[in-house]
């Protein structure tokens, strides 16, 4: 990454603000309530993890804070603004970017279509050098179609195409899944310098080792409600707590 | 030999009008998952409309050409918002049932003010006569719409192919929640989709409109050979409409020339072989 676009991270997050505030957030796929009153805070240029097990409601609050639940309650504030009845759409153009757990990249359109595909909201996004200095592999393969890259490629592209945005935000879901140990290695890279460029990332993780090399604090999410939280440098003080959380 | 060209060039003329709705059709298809059976009644409508703002407002063929599918468009996307959209995540039957319906609705009215009878719509000046090209007489209006549908076709196919929009309509097409979480406004888009299909529809009616005479069954006289057209091509494949739409109505042209008993039917005896063989469409993606 150049030095200059690091120098240039200031301009787009003020570190320490609360820039994500969810309060009694409550969430429901038809008939099942999955999410019963979620309380957490995300603080500008922090990296902060929901860890929690298998069906806890991880997933689900990072969709409800985008607003592709049908049926929420609750408060979301994004930069002070009240997001909980907002369309998706409004909510993107907020400055929030979503990169899913199934990558959602698209079969019907090479990789050059993929990476440009989401529109930009905001100024600051990082232009497409930055982005292949990020992701060298993405650059030899724009002509191929999306869905031929390998796991560990797609996930680099879904990550790549949320940074072009100008979005200052970012829920990652789970972006180590079925991936293999130096693709993780790559990815926890790029969340570190993506730290270091001012952006602000929520992170669903079930891999906690992944998750502590990058984290500066966790909240625990367990039914449907977050249960607990700590700092990254409370971590050792609270391993115990956290293997029986997780059953790890 | 002329008998063989002339119906060449009565195939291609069809094939235009299969492939302009055939496109629209698959364009809705692909963005709605809607199988649009009002699209003949919109054809009619694009007809009617090219005729009453010629007898009524004294507005020529080529503005026509442009006036036409931005009313009949304008008219779907009111159909769109009010009815179609809540169709959203059904079953396709119920799309099929509404439009349908709405089919019925719209050939009925027109029925009852203008009867079954067609109404005279002229050849504009400038296309009036023909080419002897030597080999056959080629009507210059004939021409014209061959070229026109064709050019028409690659176009659409090239918005949606090859650029940016395009992108997103594809993109919507797999997963609309993805795509409208990036910041698109989907609901919107695929109003204007419905438009754009609607639009295409009533474009060919505009263009039929001197050949045909304008009547209110025109459209559902040819929906159900364009619906074989699309089962052929594949649903939602828009080159595959296009290039199936040209290719059959050539071919129906050419069994009016070497066995006419059968030219009614050789559209439909290929669907049941294609389906048979293909269930898909020879270029289509699953239903």
């Amino acid at each position: 990454m150049p030095d200059t676009a690091i120098a240039e991270a200031p301009a787009r997050t003020a570190t320490g603000g609360n820039i994500l505030q969810v309060r009694n957030l409550e969430a429901w796929y038809g008939e099942s309530h999955i999410l019963h009153g979620i309380n957490f805070d995300v603080n500008a240029g922090e990296v902060v993890t929901l860890l929690g097990r298998n069906g806890a409601g991880k997933t689900t609050t990072l969709k409800s804070i985008m607003g592709i639940i049908g049926k929420r309650t609750g408060s979301v504030k994004f930069n002070n603004q009240e997001i909980i009845r907002a369309t998706s759409d409004r909510i993107a153009r907020m400055g929030i970017a979503f990169c899913p757990e199934e990558r959602g990249i698209f079969a019907s359109l090479d990789v050059r279509e993929n990476l440009m595909l989401p529109p930009v909201v905001r100024e600051g996004g990082l232009p497409l050098e930055q982005i292949f200095d990020l992701f060298p592999n993405l650059k030899e393969r724009l002509n191929s179609q999306g869905t031929k890259l390998s796991g560990g490629e797609q996930q680099m592209l879904a990550i790549a195409r949320i940074l072009r945005t100008g979005a200052s935000f970012l829920m990652l879901d789970e972006p180590t899944e079925g991936l293999a140990p130096v693709i993780i290695q790559q990815i926890g890279h790029t969340i570190a310098r993506l730290k270091k460029e001012g952006f602000t990332i929520l992170l669903v993780e079930q891999n906690f080792r992944f998750a502590s090399t990058v984290a500066d604090r966790y909240y625990i999410v367990e039914h449907g409600k977050v249960i607990d939280g700590f700092a990254n440098s409370e971590l050792s003080a609270n391993m115990n707590k956290l293997h029986t959380y997780l059953g790890v | 030999m002329q008998a063989l060209y002339a119906q060449l060039l009565v195939g291609l003329i069809n094939g235009s009008f299969y492939a302009l709705l055939s496109l629209g059709l698959a364009v809705i298809f692909g963005m709605l998952n809607i199988i649009n059976f009002a699209h003949g009644a919109l054809y009619m409508m694009g007809a009617f409309v090219a005729y009453f703002l010629l007898n009524l407002g004294g507005i020529n063929y080529w503005w026509a050409l442009l006036l036409a599918p931005i009313i009949v468009g304008i008219f779907g996307m009111i159909l769109e918002r009010t009815m179609l959209q809540w169709l959203t995540g059904l079953d396709h039957l119920y799309g099929l049932l509404l439009t349908f319906g709405i089919a019925l609705i719209v050939q009925g009215v027109f029925q009852n003010y203008f009867g079954s009878s067609g109404l005279p719509y002229a050849i504009p000046d400038q296309l009036k006569g023909g080419m002897n090209l030597g080999f056959m007489f080629l009507p210059i209006y004939r021409g014209w719409v061959v070229v026109f549908s064709l050019v028409v076709c690659l176009a659409t196919w090239f918005l949606i192919e090859k650029t940016q929009l395009g992108a997103y309509l594809r993109a919507a097409t797999e997963n609309p929640t993805l795509v409208r979480a990036f910041g698109i406004n989907v609901p919107r888009m695929i109003t204007l989709t419905y438009g754009l299909g609607v639009g295409l529809a009533a474009l060919a009616g505009v263009l039929s409109a001197p050949i045909n005479q304008v009547r209110p069954l025109m459209g559902a006289d040819l929906i159900i050979v364009v619906f074989a057209v699309v089962v052929i091509g594949g649903m939602g494949s828009i080159m595959g409409s296009i290039i199936t739409g040209f290719a059959l109505g050539v071919i129906e042209g050419l069994t009016k020339y070497f066995y006419p008993e059968a030219s009614n039917t050789v559209v439909f005896v290929l669907m049941v072989l294609v389906l048979l063989v293909k269930p898909t469409g020879l270029t289509g993606r699953a239903a």
